[in-house]
């Protein structure tokens, strides 16, 4: 995780996603230029699923070995996934106050969105409110399976079911809706790459702060 | 007979997409302001990345100080 090649390949991919996200030609549509929020608005909510995935896979992980460091991992991948999912919901607001007309429609998308990120805010409440370690790690780790088992139907399947204005919804694949033709394809993934991996780096870094932190609070001890 | 539906064809075509050409901002980039957006949307983001790079390695001088002690 200390190597640096993949955090340069997230900059390199970043600046490029910049640049071709501003420069390169879109589909003329309805709602203009400002199909280019795709590139940014969308590898937001790819970036916090993955990092709710790590953070899932850390927590089941800790209920197996009831290692300290996978619980330091788990909640930390939880909180760059939040952070994702925050500006994802701040950049699909000021999106639809555009193409809907208001920032806040009630869309099936936006509520059930907006529930996932409360299901994971609780995420954090409730390991506040432990004193004791292991009870926290423990408990916040079965909550967190349960968080992540409501996170993927709240977000990718039930404004599927119901008459929805986001695109990808509504039964629609998501990616035909703004015929997500090959020359926004080739800005769109190195996006989501580009921000999973700088996703990877800001959560390494708040995991080693806390690591730091256990071990100095256990030589002072 | 069958040209003359081919051209028919052609120009129909041709009205659709015509239709379907929304107005994009052409004018600005055309004149290179886009360029003084992107150029400055990339130093808030090398800023940001240069931040980061100072972040981690003031983390590890703490961790190889914190290893030195042990």
């Amino acid at each position: 995780m200390k190597k640096t090649w993949w955090k340069i390949l997230a900059i390199v991919l970043l600046v490029y996603v910049h640049i071709g996200g501003l420069l390169f030609a879109v589909p003329r549509l309805r709602i203009h230029e400002t199909i280019r929020s795709l590139y940014f608005h969308v590898p937001m909510w790819f970036g916090m699923t993955f990092m709710f995935l790590i953070s899932v896979v850390y927590a089941i992980r800790y209920l197996v070995t009831s290692s300290k460091e996978d619980d330091i991992r788990s909640v930390e991948f939880a909180n760059v996934g939040t952070a994702f999912g925050v500006l994802g919901m701040l950049t699909g607001m000021v999106w639809a106050h555009y193409a809907w007309g208001l920032f806040w429609h009630g869309d099936p998308k936006q509520v059930g969105a907006a529930i996932a990120l409360l299901v994971y805010l609780a995420y954090f409440v409730l390991r506040s409110s432990f004193q004791n370690q292991e009870q926290r790690a423990r408990l916040s780790a079965v909550y967190n399976i349960f968080a992540f088992a409501s996170m993927i139907p709240l977000i990718f399947i039930i404004p599927r079911l119901y008459s929805s204005m986001h695109p990808g919804d509504d039964g629609n694949p998501a990616f035909n809706a703004y015929d997500l033709d090959g020359r926004m394809r080739l800005v769109f993934y190195p996006a989501v790459i580009g921000w999973f991996f700088m996703g990877l780096w800001i959560s390494s870094l708040r995991i080693r702060y806390r690591a730091l932190n256990e071990k100095i609070s256990e030589t002072e001890l | 007979m069958k040209k003359l539906v081919y051209l028919m064809l052609f120009m129909l075509s041709g009205t659709v997409v015509q239709a379907q050409d929304f107005e994009m901002a052409d004018v600005m980039r055309s004149n290179g302001q886009i360029y003084v957006v992107v150029a400055i949307i990339l130093i808030v983001l090398l800023g940001l990345f240069t931040f980061l790079f100072t972040l981690e390695r003031k983390i590890k001088r703490l961790e190889n100080k914190l290893n030195d002690k042990k």
